[in-house]
C-alpha cells in the first residue's frame, strides 16, 4: 500500500477507534485486535504492533478507571498485592520479547487470543458464596465486600499462592504480547481465588495500567514505540473505548460478544497460520 | 467484634474516598498525555508531506526517541514526533503516580504492611523504567 501519512493515519486511527469500541463493549479491551490489525492488515512488524498496543492498553485501562471505581467493586489491596506478580512478570516478558523471534510471540499470541475468544463466551454466575476464610488472606487483609441487588455481600479470597502465580504468567504475557491480558487476570482472580466475577473484573481493569507501564519503559527503550505510528492507536483506541463505554448501559452485548469472539478467534488462527509460516 | 467490624466499616469508607481520588488522577493524566499526543500527530501530519514510513521492517527507534531526557529536549526543539513521544511518556508515567499516590494514601490509613507492598511495586516500576540493563540495545 501507498499511502501518505495523513491518509495512512486516518485509516489507523478508525481501525483502532473499531476495536476499542468492540472491546469496551464485550470487556474484552481493545488491545487484542489491535495487533492482528496493524500485523495482518498494514503488514507492521510484529514489535511496532506490540509497542502500538502496550501503549493503548495504559490509556484504555486508565481512562475507565474512574468509571469502575465509582461503582465500588474493585479491591485495591487485592490488586496492589498481585501488582507484585504482574510487574514482575511484564519485566520478564518485555525482555523474553527482544529475545524471541517475531513468528515465536505470533504463534503465543494467537494462542492467548484463543483462549480470550473462549472466555468472553462463557457466562459467568456469582457462586463463591460462603467459602471459609483462608489463613493467607486474612493476614493480607484481602477479604472485601462489593455492593449487590441484597445490598453489601461480603466475600472470602481463597489459594492466594496460586493466584499470585497465574498473576506472575499474566504479567509475562503482557510484556511479551503488549496487551493488557486480562482474560489471564480475570482466571486467576474469579477461577482460582474464588473472587466475585465483578470484583474481579474491574480489579484487573485496574491492574492492567500498572502492568502494562512495568513494560513500557523496556519498550521504549529497544524502540518498539514508534510516535507517528502510535499516536493514531492510542487516540482511536482511547476514543472507541469511551464511546463504547457510553453505549455499554443500553446495549445487547450477548450477540455482539459472540460475533467479536468468532472474528477473534478467526484472527488468533491467521496470526498462528502467518507464525508458523514465518511471514510476520 | 464490633470495634473490629467498625474498624473494617471505616476502612472501607476511607477506601472508597480514596478510589474516588485515585480515578479522578487517572483520567486527568490520560486527558493531558492524549491532548499532548493530538497536538504533536497534526504538527506531524501538517508537516509531513512524504508516504509513510515503513513498517514492514523493524529498524527500532532513534536514540534520541527512546530516552526520557531525549524526548523532552527533541519535543522543546519542534519535533513534532519528540512531541508525541513526549505524551506517550506522561501517558507511562500516569499509573506510575497511581502507585504514589497509593502509598500515600495507605500512609495516612496506618497500613504499613500495604505501605511495604505497595513501595515494592513502585521500586519495580522504577527499575523496569530507570534500568538500561533491560534493554536489548545499550
Amino acid at each position: 500500500m501507498h499511502l501518505n501519512a495523513l491518509a495512512f493515519s486516518l485509516v489507523v486511527a478508525l481501525g483502532s477507534f473499531v476495536a476499542g469500541f468492540l472491546g469496551s463493549l464485550t470487556g474484552l479491551g481493545g488491545g487484542v485486535v489491535i495487533v492482528p490489525l496493524l500485523t495482518l492488515l498494514f503488514g507492521v512488524d510484529v514489535r511496532y504492533a506490540i509497542g502500538a498496543s502496550l501503549v493503548s492498553v495504559i490509556a484504555t485501562s486508565s481512562g475507565a478507571a474512574a468509571a469502575y471505581l465509582r461503582e465500588g467493586y474493585s479491591n485495591m489491596r487485592v490488586g496492589m498485592f498481585l501488582e507484585i506478580a504482574t510487574t514482575v512478570g511484564a519485566i520478564s516478558g518485555a525482555v523474553l520479547a527482544a529475545h524471541l523471534s517475531t513468528s515465536v510471540i505470533a504463534i503465543v499470541f494467537g494462542l492467548v487470543l484463543l483462549y480470550s475468544a473462549y472466555s468472553s463466551t462463557q457466562i459467568h454466575e456469582e457462586m463463591h458464596r460462603g467459602l471459609p476464610p483462608d489463613q493467607f488472606a486474612t493476614l493480607l487483609k484481602l477479604d472485601g465486600s462489593y455492593p449487590t441487588p441484597n445490598g453489601l455481600e461480603t466475600y472470602h479470597v481463597r489459594h492466594v499462592p496460586l493466584g499470585f502465580g497465574l498473576m506472575y504468567v499474566a504479567g509475562v504475557l503482557s510484556g511479551l504480547l503488549g496487551i493488557g491480558s486480562g482474560a489471564v487476570k480475570v482466571l486467576a482472580m474469579d477461577q482460582a481465588m474464588k473472587i466475585p466475577f465483578k470484583v474481579s473484573t474491574t480489579t484487573s481493569n485496574f491492574m492492567i495500567g500498572v502492568t502494562a507501564a512495568a513494560s513500557a519503559g523496556i519498550y521504549l527503550r529497544n524502540g518498539y514505540i514508534d510516535p507517528a505510528l502510535a499516536m493514531p492507536v492510542m487516540l482511536g483506541v482511547l476514543l472507541g473505548a469511551l464511546t463504547g463505554a457510553r453505549v455499554l448501559p443500553g446495549a445487547k452485548v450477548r450477540t455482539l460478544r459472540i460475533v467479536f469472539g468468532v472474528v477473534i478467534a478467526a484472527l488468533a488462527v491467521e496470526m498462528i497460520f502467518q507464525g508458523v509460516k514465518g511471514r510476520l | 467484634m464490633v470495634a473490629g467490624s467498625g474498624k473494617a466499616a471505616a476502612r472501607a469508607a476511607s477506601d472508597k474516598a480514596f478510589e474516588m481520588l485515585l480515578g479522578r488522577l487517572l483520567r486527568s493524566g490520560v486527558i493531558l498525555a492524549a491532548a499532548v499526543v493530538f497536538v504533536g500527530g497534526v504538527w506531524y501530519l501538517a508537516q509531513s508531506k512524504s508516504e509513510v514510513e515503513n513498517y514492514k521492517i523493524f529498524r527500532g527507534e532513534p536514540a534520541e526517541l527512546t530516552h526520557a531526557a531525549q524526548i523532552v529536549r527533541q519535543a522543546g526543539s519542534s519535533n513534532p514526533l519528540g512531541l508525541i513521544q513526549l505524551g506517550l511518556l506522561l501517558l507511562i508515567a500516569t499509573p506510575v503516580a497511581r502507585v504514589v499516590f497509593s502509598v500515600a494514601g495507605f500512609a495516612i490509613e496506618r497500613d504499613w504492611m500495604y505501605v511495604v507492598i505497595t513501595l515494592l511495586v513502585l521500586l519495580t516500576l522504577l527499575y523496569s523504567l530507570a534500568s538500561s540493563s533491560l534493554a536489548a540495545r545499550p
